[in-house]
C-alpha cells in the first residue's frame, strides 16, 4: 500500500471530506498560507480558498465559539488550535458550551466539530508547548476524545469525527508528524470508540496512547529477542472508550502495564486501570496493574531532562520486564 | 527627560549588543548548539532598548517570546543568558525554560512568556500589588500586535485603568503575528486606539525611533509613578527574521523585508549620535565591536557550563 506521513494522512483526510461535503471548513491561527505550525493543512487554502480555510486573530476562545456557533447552525467545522497548551484558553466555550448544548437543550440542538490540536513534549519547546492535555477533556461528558497513534488510523479517525454529530477534540502528537505508514487513498472511516490490537501476545499486556503506542511497539520488539510476548493494544479513542478488547487481553495475559505520556497523577491511565480493575478480567490479574506515564511535573526545555520526564523505549522494555518476569 | 552624552553612548551599546546576541543565537541554532525554537527581534531594537531606557533601574517588567532585546535592555548578564539558551545549569532559569521563558527576576524582568499575551493579566497583579505595598516602582509590560487580539488584553487593559494601576502597556507592532498581518487582523489602524475603550491614553510611535519610543514612553512612566493610572503604547515597528525557526515567509515579500532594513533602528540612532557630535565614526565602530566581543564571551561561558544535573530532575516543581 501506499505510504504517507501522519501529516499528510491527516490533511488528505481534512482535503476529501472538503470535497465531499462543503458545510466543512477549516479555521485557526496560520492554518491558510503558512500551513499551520506544523504544516499540516499547506496546500489547502490554495485549493479550497480563504472562505473555506479561515485565518483568525490569536483568539483561541473566539476559535472555539466560531465552531460550537457555526456547528450549531449547519455547518461541519474543523478548529485548529495551535498547540494543545493553548486549549487552556478556548476551554470555557469547550466545556460549557460545546459539550452541554445537546443535552441541555434536550436534544434539540447538535455540535458536530472537529477541534484539533497537537500535544506532547520532545521538540525542546519547553513547558508551555509540550504538554499533553487529553484527560482534561476526558472528564467532560459530551465531549469526544480521539488520540491516534499511527497515520492509517489518523485518516480513518478524522474522517469519522468530521461525520461524527459531536463536538470531537482531536489530539494529534508533533513527534508522529513524520512518521510514515500505509493509508488508503480512498476516504475510510475507524469508527469512535473501536480499540485495536497493534500486536499480539500472551506474556503481558500493554495498554498504550499516542505516540506511546509507537514506542510500545518498539520496546514489545525487543522483548521479543528476550522470549516475552507482549500485547499491545491502542484504545484509538479515550472517550469512548472500547473496554471489551482491553478486558480480554488482560484475561489472556494476566499482567498489564498502561503507558502514556501525560502526567501520571490524574492522567488517563488512572482511568483505564480502574476499568480493569472493576471488570472480570480482576480475577485473572497475576501481578498489580501497573502504570507508566509522565512525571508530575512540567517539560524542561533542557533536553536530557525533557526526555527523562516521560516514558521512553527503554523505560518501557525495563517495567515490561519487570512486569512479566514476576518482579513488581 | 534629557537624555545625558553617556546615557546615549549606552543605549547604542545596548541596540549593538541585542544585535549581536541574537546574530550569534542564529548561529549557535544552525549549529545544532541551541535546540528547540526561537523568536528574534532582530530590526526591533530600539522597541525594547527605548522603552526600557525610560524606566528606573529598580522597575519591574514582563516581556514575551520576543524577548531576548528586553532581558538585555534591562541589564540582563549575556553569560547567563547564553548559558540559557544552551540549557545550562548556570542559565538564568537552569536550563530549564530556554530562548522562550527567560526571566531575570533579581534584574527586575517577570520573564518572556510562551503564551502570546500571557503576560498582560500578570501587569494588572503586579501593578495592584505595587500600589497595595505603596510601593514606588511601576511595571511596563511588552506584548506584540497579535496579543492585542486576545481577550485577556481586553480584561487586563480595563482592570489596570478602573483601579488607575501604575502599568504601562507596550504594544510591539511588527506588522505581523506569524503569517497574520495587522491588516487583515485589525479593522482598525492603530492598535492605540483601543485604549479610547479603557479610558486610557493611548500613543502610537515610530518604534524604530530610539528617541521617540523613549519619549512616549517616559510620559507613560509619569503618569503611571504618580498614580494617574495606565497608558497603552504601540511601538511601530518590523522584524526582519522569520516568526520563529519554523517559518518560510509565504505570507511576505522580500521587498517588503528590504524596505524595512533601510528603516535600521541601529543606523539610526548612530547616525543621530554622529549628527550631534556625541560620537565619532571610530568610537561607534568600538562600540559595536565590544558588544560581539562580550557576546562571544558570554559563548565561552555557557559553552563550558555543565548540564543540569539528572539526580535535580523534579526539583523547582514547588516552593
Ligand atoms: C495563546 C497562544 N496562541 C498561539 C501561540 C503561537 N504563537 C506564538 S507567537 C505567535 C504570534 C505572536 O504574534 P505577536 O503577538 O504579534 O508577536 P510577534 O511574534 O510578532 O512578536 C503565535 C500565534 C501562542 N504562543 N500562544
Ligand atoms: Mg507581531
Amino acid at each position: 500500500m501506499r505510504e504517507l506521513s501522519y501529516a499528510e494522512a491527516i490533511r488528505e483526510a481534512l482535503r476529501q471530506e472538503m470535497q465531499r461535503d462543503e458545510r466543512v471548513f477549516i479555521i485557526g491561527e496560520d492554518v491558510g498560507v503558512y500551513g499551520g505550525a506544523f504544516g499540516v493543512t499547506l496546500g489547502l487554502v490554495e485549493e479550497f480558498g480563504e472562505e473555506r480555510v479561515i485565518d483568525t486573530p490569536i483568539s483561541e476562545l473566539g476559535i472555539a465559539g466560531a465552531i460550537t456557533g457555526a456547528a450549531l447552525t449547519g455547518m461541519r467545522p474543523v478548529g485548529e488550535i495551535m498547540f494543545m497548551d493553548f486549549t487552556t484558553l478556548a476551554m470555557e466555550q469547550l466545556v460549557n458550551q460545546a459539550a452541554k448544548i445537546r443535552f441541555m437543550f434536550g436534544g434539540k440542538a447538535k455540535v458536530p466539530f472537529v477541534l484539533r490540536t497537537p500535544a506532547g513534549s520532545g521538540t525542546g519547546a519547553a513547558a508551555q508547548h509540550s504538554q499533553s492535555l487529553e484527560n482534561w477533556f476526558v472528564h467532560v461528558p459530551g465531549l469526544k476524545v480521539v488520540m491516534p497513534s499511527t497515520p492509517y488510523d489518523a485518516k480513518g479517525l478524522l474522517i469519522a469525527s468530521i461525520r461524527d454529530d459531536n463536538p470531537v477534540i482531536f489530539i494529534e502528537h508533533k513527534l508522529l508528524y513524520k512518521v510514515k505508514g500505509p493509508v488508503p487513498e480512498e476516504p475510510y472511516t475507524i469508527p469512535l470508540g473501536t480499540a485495536e490490537v497493534k500486536r499480539e501476545g500472551r506474556d503481558l499486556t500493554i495498554i498504550a496512547t499516542s505516540i506511546m503506542v509507537q514506542r510500545s511497539l518498539e520496546a514489545a520488539q525487543q522483548l521479543a529477542e528476550e522470549g516475552i510476548e507482549v500485547e499491545v493494544i491502542d484504545p484509538r479513542t479515550l472517550k469512548p472508550l472500547d473496554k471489551e478488547p482491553l478486558i480480554r487481553s488482560v484475561m489472556k495475559t494476566g499482567r498489564v502495564l498502561i503507558v502514556h505520556e501525560a502526567c501520571k497523577t490524574g492522567g488517563y491511565g488512572g482511568e483505564l486501570a480502574a476499568v480493569i480493575a472493576e471488570s472480570e478480567a480482576f480475577d485473572y490479574l497475576d501481578a498489580p496493574i501497573i502504570r507508566l506515564a509522565g512525571r508530575d511535573m512540567p517539560i524542561s526545555y533542557n533536553r536530557t531532562l525533557e526526555y527523562h520526564t516521560v516514558p521512553q523505549v527503554e523505560n518501557i522494555v525495563q517495567a515490561a520486564r519487570d512486569l512479566a518476569r514476576g518482579r513488581m | 527627560m534629557t537624555l545625558s552624552e553617556a546615557k546615549k553612548r549606552e543605549l547604542l551599546r545596548q541596540m549593538y549588543t541585542i544585535r549581536a546576541f541574537e546574530e550569534k543565537a542564529e548561529q549557535l541554532y544552525a549549529m545544532g548548539k541551541i535546540h528547540g525554537t526561537m523568536h528574534l527581534s532582530i530590526g526591533m531594537e530600539a522597541s525594547a532598548v527605548g522603552s526600557i531606557a525610560a524606566l528606573r533601574p529598580d522597575d519591574l517588567i514582563l516581556s514575551t517570546h520576543r524577548g531576548h532585546g528586553h532581558c538585555i535592555a534591562k541589564g540582563a548578564d549575556l553569560r547567563l543568558m547564553m548559558a540559557e539558551f544552551m540549557g545550562k545549569e548556570t542559565g538564568y532559569c537552569r536550563g530549564r525554560g530556554g530562548s522562550m521563558h527567560i526571566a531575570d527576576v533579581e534584574g527586575g524582568n517577570l520573564g518572556a512568556n510562551g503564551v502570546v499575551g500571557g503576560g498582560i493579566p500578570i501587569a494588572v497583579g503586579v501593578g495592584l500589588s505595587l500600589k497595595m505595598q505603596k510601593r514606588d516602582q511601576i511595571i511596563l509590560c511588552f506584548f506584540g500586535d497579535g496579543a492585542a487580539n486576545l481577550g485577556p488584553f481586553h480584561e487586563a487593559l480595563n482592570m489596570a485603568a478602573i483601579w488607575k494601576l501604575p502599568v504601562v502597556f507596550v504594544c510591539e507592532n511588527n506588522q505581523y503575528a506569524m503569517s497574520f498581518s495587522v491588516k487583515k487582523a485589525f479593522p482598525i489602524e492603530r492598535i492605540s486606539d483601543r485604549a479610547a475603550a479603557y479610558g486610557m491614553p493611548g500613543v502610537t510611535v515610530d518604534g524604530n525611533d530610539l528617541m521617540a519610543v523613549y519619549e512616549a514612553v517616559s510620559q507613560a512612566v509619569k503618569r503611571a509613578r504618580s498614580g494617574e493610572g495606565p497608558t497603552l503604547i504601540e511601538n511601530v515597528t518590523y522584524r526582519w527574521r522569520g516568526h520563529s525557526k519554523s517559518d518560510a515567509n509565504r505570507y511576505r515579500t522580500r521587498e517588503e523585508i528590504e524596505a524595512w532594513k533601510q528603516k535600521c533602528p541601529i543606523k539610526r540612532f548612530r547616525a543621530r549620535l554622529i549628527e550631534e557630535g556625541i560620537l565619532t565614526e571610530e568610537e561607534a565602530d568600538r562600540i559595536e565591536q565590544e558588544a560581539y566581543a562580550a557576546v562571544d564571551a558570554a559563548v565561552a561561558f555557557a559553552e563550558t557550563s555543565p548540564e543540569p544535573a539528572l539526580e535535580t530532575i523534579e526539583e523547582g516543581v514547588y516552593a
